[in-house]
């Protein structure tokens, strides 16, 4: 499969009174045609910003890319200007966010809002619009399309909108959607519904799919590559068997161990990932996760560990220490 | 488990009337609880799951006496709260405090953490004198895992997991007997719920509390709770001691939400059987007839359109509400 988009060395910073927080610093990942690729992180590690860059929909003037390139099917999306941006925003890219309450327009109805991206780049007229508006409703499982078409967002269920949110997202047949945490304002019940409908979709369509998420079970269902980041880094990557079979970065191992899995004994204790996450306008030098680090060696503090080959090219860890943190991947702590 | 039971809940129930539009008719009932009944003995962790909606929340607040339960009684340390008047009910209920899910919306801006913590300890009269008010916040702070340097900060100064740490501190400031931890983690980063939860297990194994643990994580809750009830529709739907309940469902509701969790690992989730439930939660306005499950249930039968299945101990110490368990 050709490579669908490469990110390179991204570069988002934010302008703040404290200082420059580097939200995105130096980047680089790429997603094949129809591959589901995942962006695994904690609050404020740069997923999202990630995404939003992608699209250049980076607030101004606090935002700013600052570096760095995004090639889509070979083009640089950062030089482009503002009106091809657009034609490749929902035509070609498309996104689906956590809260689909806040991405919709509570005063237009569902039917206007999918008929209007595809009024817009595919030059339907209204007719024909409505008609595969009607089909995409039913495409994500809504029933009785027709009648759900004139009606508005605050007369759906969450689980709904999401699907709606997905139907417009594939509403102009895109070759990427963007999904920021799509799962996680929604039940359990509803997550395993709306996943296996994108699972599905993707598939049938060859969509390649970018998912960003907190949750390492929703990865670990659905992705077919895994970046994980932390404080603007990406600090491993590998297959998602990789990743979960043989982590590489004491964050990785660290996030793995931390919860509580129902497939396993019940453990007497957790091993939770000590300190707090770092502030982005004050990173210490060296490594960022070093102050947190229990393979924590005098380099790290130093010296930033680059992103390198452990085992396969394509499983890569940003850890001085990697080779210890394989001896230790087994899980310590006592069992009930 | 054995040992005194320090709250029970007897058919809990709780209506919210929904007001009518122009002429103030009554437009509908929502059954946020409807005929809920547990107990929890002393130092026990009663786990409470469900998904939005089903009422979990509503029962907390019930107990705490922030709703007034439209019928059924609370009995917390052998009296029911139900029918205590205001003095008597303000002395039961510093022994009765709650941790919320979102620690920065329930904490003051402009206190600083060592005014939010001994303002219960001066209104109650818990300490009194200036001085040993702050001893006891710095005692406290150090119990959650702060630093006395912290008293002098004010809640946006802090991180998630030490705003939850405050949280924590300003409950235990009352020396409760029971805490309801209402979804304490699920607003907190992967890496700092485990230290939440260390945490609140070393306060309950030192001071001797006991939780009402409310939550929509199966994985958190199974950790941390010796038995779990499971609430669907503002009833619970099972009741079992933890392992029990985990290893051997008898509600096709509860094996539902347990096939629905995802697991991290890929070669484990490729070769999982998921049940993948049909629609949606009906709304508690107008609950399905018969079991409310029954219309998303992959085994329901005709009878199950009729009849209302009666929470029943279907093996010493599980309770179902499923006819065919």
């Amino acid at each position: 499969m050709g490579t669908l988009l490469e990110v390179v060395d991204l570069q988002t910073h934010f302008l703040t009174r404290g200082g420059v927080v580097r939200a995105v610093d130096g980047v680089s990942w790429d997603v094949a045609e129809g591959e589901t690729v995942a962006l695994v992180g904690e609050s404020g590690c740069g997923k999202s910003v990630s995404a939003l860059s992608i699209m250049r929909l980076v607030a101004a003037p606090a935002g700013r890319i600052v570096g760095g390139r995004v090639l889509f099917k070979g083009r640089d999306l950062l030089s482009l200007d503002e009106e091809a941006m657009r034609r490749v925003r929902g035509r070609e890219i498309a996104m689906i966010f956590q809260e689909p309450m806040t991405s919709l327009n509570p005063v237009l109805t569902i039917g206007r809002q999918i008929t209007e991206g595809l009024e817009t780049h595919l030059d339907m007229t209204p007719t024909a619009a409505r008609a595969r508006a009607a089909e995409l409703l039913s495409m994500v499982g809504i029933p009785d399309p027709a009648r759900r078409l004139a009606q508005y967002p605050h007369q759906f269920s969450g689980g709904m909108r999401q699907r709606m949110m997905i139907a417009m997202a594939l509403a102009c047949e895109p070759s990427l959607v963007l999904a920021d945490e799509p799962t996680t304002a929604l039940d359990v019940t509803i997550q395993a519904q709306i996943l296996e409908l994108m699972k599905s979709l993707s598939r049938r369509l060859g969509v390649a799919m970018l998912m960003i998420t907190h949750n390492l079970g929703v990865v670990a269902r659905y992705a077919d590559r895994v970046n994980v980041m932390y404080a603007g880094k990406i600090i491993e990557r590998g297959t998602a068997r990789e990743i979960y079979a043989n982590p590489r970065h004491p964050y990785t191992l660290g996030l793995l161990r931390s919860v509580p899995r129902l497939d396993e004994p019940r453990r007497a204790r957790l091993d939770p990932i000590e300190g707090q996450p770092p502030d982005l306008s004050r990173l210490p030098g060296g490594c960022s996760f070093a102050p947190r680090c229990a393979f924590r060696v005098e380099r790290c503090l130093v010296e930033t560990p680059p992103l390198r080959p452990i085992g396969s090219a394509e499983h890569v860890s940003a850890c001085w220490e990697a080779e210890r943190v394989r001896a230790a991947r087994e899980p310590v702590g006592g069992r009930t | 488990m054995s040992g005194e039971v320090l709250l029970e809940v007897r058919n809990l129930v709780k209506h919210f009337e929904i007001g009518g539009g122009l002429f103030g008719g009554r437009r509908g009932l929502v059954r946020a609880v409807d005929g809920v009944s547990f107990a929890i003995r002393r130092g026990e962790t009663l786990g409470l799951v469900g998904e939005s909606g089903c009422g979990k929340t509503t029962t907390g607040r019930c107990i705490l006496q922030l709703e007034t339960p439209t019928s059924g009684e609370i009995l917390f340390e052998g009296r029911d709260l139900t029918k205590l008047g205001a003095d008597e009910l303000r002395a039961v209920r510093r022994r009765l405090q709650v941790i919320f899910q979102d620690p920065y919306s329930s904490l003051n801006p402009r206190m600083t953490v060592g005014e939010i913590i001994a303002e219960p300890l001066h209104v109650h009269g818990i300490v009194r004198g200036a001085g040993a008010r702050r001893d006891r916040v710095r005692d406290l702070l150090r119990q959650v895992g702060l630093l006395p340097q912290h008293a002098g900060r004010y809640p946006h100064q802090l991180s998630g997991g030490q705003r939850q740490r405050v949280g924590i501190a300003r409950a235990l400031a009352m020396e409760p007997a029971l805490i309801v931890c209402d979804e304490p983690v699920s607003a907190l980063d992967v890496s700092i719920q485990a230290q939440i939860i260390n945490l609140l297990e070393d306060l309950q194994a030192e001071l001797g509390l006991t939780y009402l643990f409310i939550a929509h994580d199966l994985a958190v809750v199974r950790h941390i709770s010796d038995r779990v009830a499971v609430m669907y529709l503002g009833k619970i739907v099972e009741l079992a001691d933890r392992k029990t309940l985990y290893d051997d469902p008898l509600h096709p509701y509860t094996r539902a939400l347990l096939s629905a969790v995802p697991i991290p690992d890929p070669e484990l989730e490729a070769r999982r059987e998921h049940i993948v439930l049909r629609g949606e939660v009906p709304s508690p306005l107008d609950p399905p007839s018969g079991c409310v499950f029954h219309p998303r249930c992959p085994i329901a039968v005709d009878r199950c359109r009729q009849i209302v299945p009666e929470l029943r101990e279907v093996k010493p110490g599980h309770w179902a509400a499923c006819l065919l368990a």
